[in-house]
């Protein structure tokens, strides 16, 4: 077996790991996909941001290349209409319960929402979908980092890195849909949960939901 | 929500036998959950904290489960329990008021109970007979129908009455087995 594939993406031909997902292989060769939800050492991506699609040439539909295996000979298309109309409406639907305030926001200029929008020539401020205000109470019970719940888009990035990389699992989802958030178990504060305030969860957080209370601008 | 007399014995043996017929493995979470909650009425805190040590995994993915499912409950049902429906036509016959009405009555939120447990609100789906919009069940077993916001305070008023006669006739069965017991001892 060989130890790595030949692909191209977008007419550029790579050589990629054997058994790598293809965002990652991308990434590696400096061709931005938008992602939120992927973490590489993780075995299966939760898939759940809809923000990583590709074209790939005979396969019907469009995948999520956080989830797709890299194989021999394989032809990869980052953008095309498809692909965009897929990437804005789930961005927009992202977007329409967010609380957009980017120069409040302590990761405004290191914000992956940012980075997307421009990448990808989108608009922060999406006028498609009726606004959802979501809760604004901040946790902000740990001695160096808080919680913010109304800038949250559900990675669950954070999640990961309490369960794998701290060991702890004081953080998880609670509820279901339009509730769905962040939370400790009981809904008790972090200082509260059994939460160890390691802040690997605020290095997980791709914007500004977790945030050092010394970035807090404003 | 502070336990009952006994209550934490009662949770500690429940989740014991649970977890000594499951498999432990996540697949049997569920299950193992509704089992409990059969048994309990509702998923106490300590009971998915004691599971969660038995399958040895975060008792905030409990959490996310037990409140991810409607079929779930985290407080205790009360003596008296309201389900207030939102199906479409009791939604729109103004069941979002008739809820709130409760809420104010009972002063508790949807999903909640009295810390007395006298009282639980929920609301459901719809319960099947639309035509008596909006409905409100009462104890799994008993149908209002038009409930208004002043057939609310009815029903709250025959609740604390139901409750009334209900604690009389206790003192009466106490006083009655007191007089026994005393005439008991007389004749001995
Ligand atoms: S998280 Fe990003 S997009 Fe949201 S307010 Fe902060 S900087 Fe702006
Ligand atoms: S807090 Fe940050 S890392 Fe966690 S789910 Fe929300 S956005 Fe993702
Ligand atoms: S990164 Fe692929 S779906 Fe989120």
């Amino acid at each position: 077996m060989n130890d790595y594939v030949n692909i191209t993406i977008d007419d550029r031909k790579i050589k990629a790991r054997a058994g790598e997902k293809l965002l990652w292989v991308a990434l590696d060769n400096d061709i931005y996909i938008p992602h939120l939800c992927a973490v590489r050492e993780k075995e299966r991506s939760n898939a759940s941001c809809r923000l990583c699609f590709v074209e790939i040439e005979g396969m019907a539909r469009p995948v999520t290349s956080c989830t797709q295996v890299v194989r021999e000979e394989m032809v990869v298309r980052t953008r095309s209409t498809r692909i965009d109309r897929l990437v804005k409406t789930a961005f927009e639907l992202l977007l329409s319960d967010h609380n957009l305030s980017c120069r409040e926001c302590p990761a405004n200029g290191n914000c992956e929402l940012q980075k997307i929008a421009k990448e990808r020539g989108l608009k922060l401020r999406q006028k498609r979908f009726k606004a959802i205000e979501r809760d604004h109470t901040v946790d902000d019970s740990p001695d160096e980092f808080a919680f913010d719940p109304s800038r949250c888009v559900l990675c669950g990035r954070c999640i990961w890195a309490d369960r794998e990389e701290a060991g702890v699992g004081a953080i998880g989802f609670a509820n279901r849909g339009i509730n769905s958030v962040i939370t400790t178990f009981e809904g008790v504060s972090l200082a509260e949960s059994i939460c160890t305030q390691c802040k690997l969860c605020v290095e997980a957080c791709p914007v500004g939901a977790f945030y050092y209370k010394k970035d807090k601008k404003a | 929500m502070q336990l009952l007399e006994g209550e934490r014995e009662l949770i500690l043996s429940t989740v014991e036998e649970v977890l000594q017929n499951s498999s432990r493995n996540r697949e049997d979470l569920i299950p193992s959950l509704q089992r409990v909650q059969s048994k309990l009425g509702y998923l106490p805190a300590l009971a998915m904290e004691k599971l969660a040590e038995g399958l040895d995994i975060p008792a905030v993915d409990i959490y996310g489960i037990a409140t991810f499912y409607n079929q779930f409950r985290l407080n205790p049902p009360g003596k008296y329990q309201v389900k207030v429906c939102m199906g479409t036509a009791c939604y729109m016959k103004g069941g979002e008021i008739t809820l709130e009405s409760f809420e104010r009555r009972m002063e508790i939120e949807e999903g909640e109970t009295s810390p007395d447990r006298l009282y639980s609100l929920e609301r459901v789906a719809c319960v099947g007979c639309c035509t008596l919009a909006p409905v409100v069940v009462v104890n799994d077993d008993h149908i209002e129908g038009y409930v208004t916001p002043t057939r609310v305070d009815g029903i709250m008023l025959e609740f604390e009455e139901a409750d009334q006669k209900e604690e009389e006739t206790e003192k009466e069965t106490e006083e009655e087995t007191k007089k026994t017991a005393a005439e008991g001892g007389k004749n001995k």
